[in-house]
């Protein structure tokens, strides 16, 4: 099943053709409406007409995360601020959040790669949808969504939380596709187990999880106990949110890439010269048709490599290999997007507290847990047990204002955190470490 | 009338405790009195030792957190009723005990109460206005 046939099966020369117009045009266009980019242009001595082949897309300059960062908020809109109709933001510590937006077009677009996105999978307009995503700001909930109602199915904004309500809603609406994170969906599992619902006599049929990495081990899990058919989709907010690539349920061999959208590469992240298909690298994105917001040749992090083998299923568009790790220290932590370094910013806004740290992730009852571990200096040791535990707690509620995530602190002594080679080791992240997770 | 005891802080795991006292013991420094305040992670050892400075010192090389506290040292009868009555002089006055510990004189007559206060100069002052014997540093150190 294919939701939109002529695009997703361009034979790839008129599918390449497409997108060096696009790019042509969007480079034209952030030259002229983006001062950031102009500025980039301008340093580097490029001019809107130099892009003249799709593989010149190696001369324009990166996009990441912190030049967004230094565009906050709106910096970065390459369309008069009344044509945007919708703002979406990732978290950030002391309301740096990374902002983007979107035009009614963009909005409309994105409905229609997700609705591609579900068709892939399998879902059709006959589905029932249950949408596990957190609605607001992040953008999983509206992402899916939108896609839902493009395709025509029956969509359940449930959002995220309140477990024993989604378990509830799961026997008594009877969807047939689950939409969350990975990790929920287990702990879905486990809900209803424990309230003597088996998964088994629920009318699912397919899951779409993404939000998080997981591994093939995770997907043989879900898909046996929760007996469904596990699909991988990928996105990120910078660049639009779910529904940028998407397993198909034919081959659920690698996650096709809505390429008339976007331009991919993949790049060494040391050297950053584009790697051939195959190898594995950062994979870039450009976004080709984005209005509001476009970005060119965004450092999403992600590793992962790249094919135009055509596929069985009749796509045209090129896989990426499901995403195995990252090319920086960001943590994806129930969904939610962490770097080491906003904890340590946090950890320094705390009065006193000594910046030597450690990170412990663990997968408990299927769930992500945080624990930080802070070394306790002479800055903040006291020789009452009331002082220190109040560190503990301001800690605490500070992580979960700034990221939103509930974590465990735990005071230690100090150089009780491991130095390897001279450095500390800030991470430990058990979550991936046995099948059972 | 104040005398000086450090705090130690703890990872509540085994044998971190005997690691204090064998360093204590290899730079010949005596216990006069201690007590431990633990939570499920972590505690706090509280000690008076016959030498503050260096006990503060070998303990830091040692790797521990290591801070300094003043404390006051009161002598109470050892008998019913004693630490009673102090603790009614201060309740009366609105003077809030953080923590206290105690420990019996060899010469068994006399406990000695080390009081941490949340406003040491005042409790001091209404103690010894109240006939209450405060002891000196000296005196603590070297019973």
């Amino acid at each position: 099943m294919i939701y939109d046939v002529e695009q997703e099966t361009l034979p790839r020369e008129d599918l390449e053709n497409q997108q060096l117009k696009k790019l042509k045009t969007v480079v034209e266009r952030v030259y002229h409406n983006v001062p950031y980019y102009r500025n980039k242009f301008d340093e580097l001595g490029l001019k809107p007409e130099h892009i003249k082949r799709l593989s010149d897309v190696k001369y324009l300059p990166f996009t990441e995360k912190q030049d967004l960062r230094n565009n906050y908020p709106f910096g970065l809109f390459a369309v008069p601020k009344e044509n945007v109709v919708r703002i979406h933001a990732s978290s950030g510590t002391t309301g740096k959040s990374t902002v983007v937006g979107y035009t009614n077009r963009d909005i409309r677009h994105w409905a229609e790669l997700m609705a591609r996105s579900f068709m892939a999978c399998g879902v059709t307009r006959r589905d029932t949808i249950h949408n596990a995503y957190g609605y607001g700001l992040f953008t999983g909930g509206l992402g899916v969504h939108y896609g839902a109602e493009q395709l025509g199915g029956t969509i359940i904004p449930i959002s995220g939380g309140g477990t024993q309500r989604q378990v509830t809603l799961l026997h008594d609406f009877k969807p047939s596709v689950l939409c969350c994170t990975p990790s929920y969906a287990l702990y879905l599992y486990d809900v209803a187990q424990s309230k003597g619902i088996p998964f088994q006599e629920l009318n699912l049929h397919t899951g779409i999880f993404g939000a998080e990495p997981w591994t093939e081990q995770m997907r043989s899990e879900i898909e046996s106990k929760l007996d469904i058919k596990a699909m991988d989709i990928f996105g990120l907010s910078e660049i639009m949110g779910p529904g940028i690539s998407i397993e198909c349920a034919t081959a659920q061999n690698g996650l096709h890439i809505w390429e008339d959208h976007f331009l991919v590469e993949v790049i060494d992240p040391e050297t950053h010269e584009p790697l051939p298909p195959g190898e594995t690298g950062e994979l870039v994105i450009t976004t080709l048709t984005k209005e509001a917001q476009p970005l060119l040749r965004y450092r999403t992090k992600d590793l992962t490599s790249l094919t135009t083998v055509p596929c069985s299923c009749g796509r045209t568009h090129a896989r990426m290999q499901k995403v195995t790790g990252r090319s920086d220290d960001m943590l994806i932590i129930r969904g939610i997007n962490v770097f080491p370094s906003q904890i340590e910013s946090i950890l320094l806004e705390t009065e006193g507290l000594s910046p030597h740290y450690q990170l412990i992730l663990r997968r408990e009852a299927s769930m992500d847990t945080l624990e930080i571990q802070v070394e306790v200096d002479e800055n903040i040791f006291s020789d009452e047990i009331k002082q220190l535990q109040k560190v503990e707690q301001k800690l605490k509620s500070s992580i979960k204002d700034y990221l939103g995530i509930t974590a465990d602190v735990k005071l230690v002594e100090q150089k009780g955190i491991a130095r390897f080679e001279g450095k500390a080791q800030r991470i430990l992240d058990y979550r991936f470490e046995d099948s059972s997770g | 009338m104040k005398v000086e005891q450090i705090s130690v802080f703890l990872e509540n795991r085994t044998g971190r405790l005997s690691d204090v006292t064998k360093t204590l013991e290899q730079n010949d420094i005596n216990i006069r009195a201690l007590s431990l305040a633990d939570t499920s992670d972590f505690g706090i050892l509280r000690l008076i030792v016959s030498d503050n400075e260096k006990a503060k010192n070998s303990l830091k090389e040692a790797g521990f957190t290591v801070g300094r506290t003043t404390v006051v040292p009161v002598e109470v009868q050892d008998h019913p009723g004693g630490l009673h009555k102090i603790l009614e002089i201060l309740s009366a006055s609105g003077i809030n005990v953080e923590y206290m510990y105690a420990f019996v004189q060899q010469s068994g007559q006399n406990a000695v109460l080390i009081f941490r206060f949340d406003r040491t100069d005042q409790a001091i002052e209404l103690l010894q206005n109240n006939d209450v014997k405060v002891l000196r540093g000296e005196e603590l150190y070297y019973i």
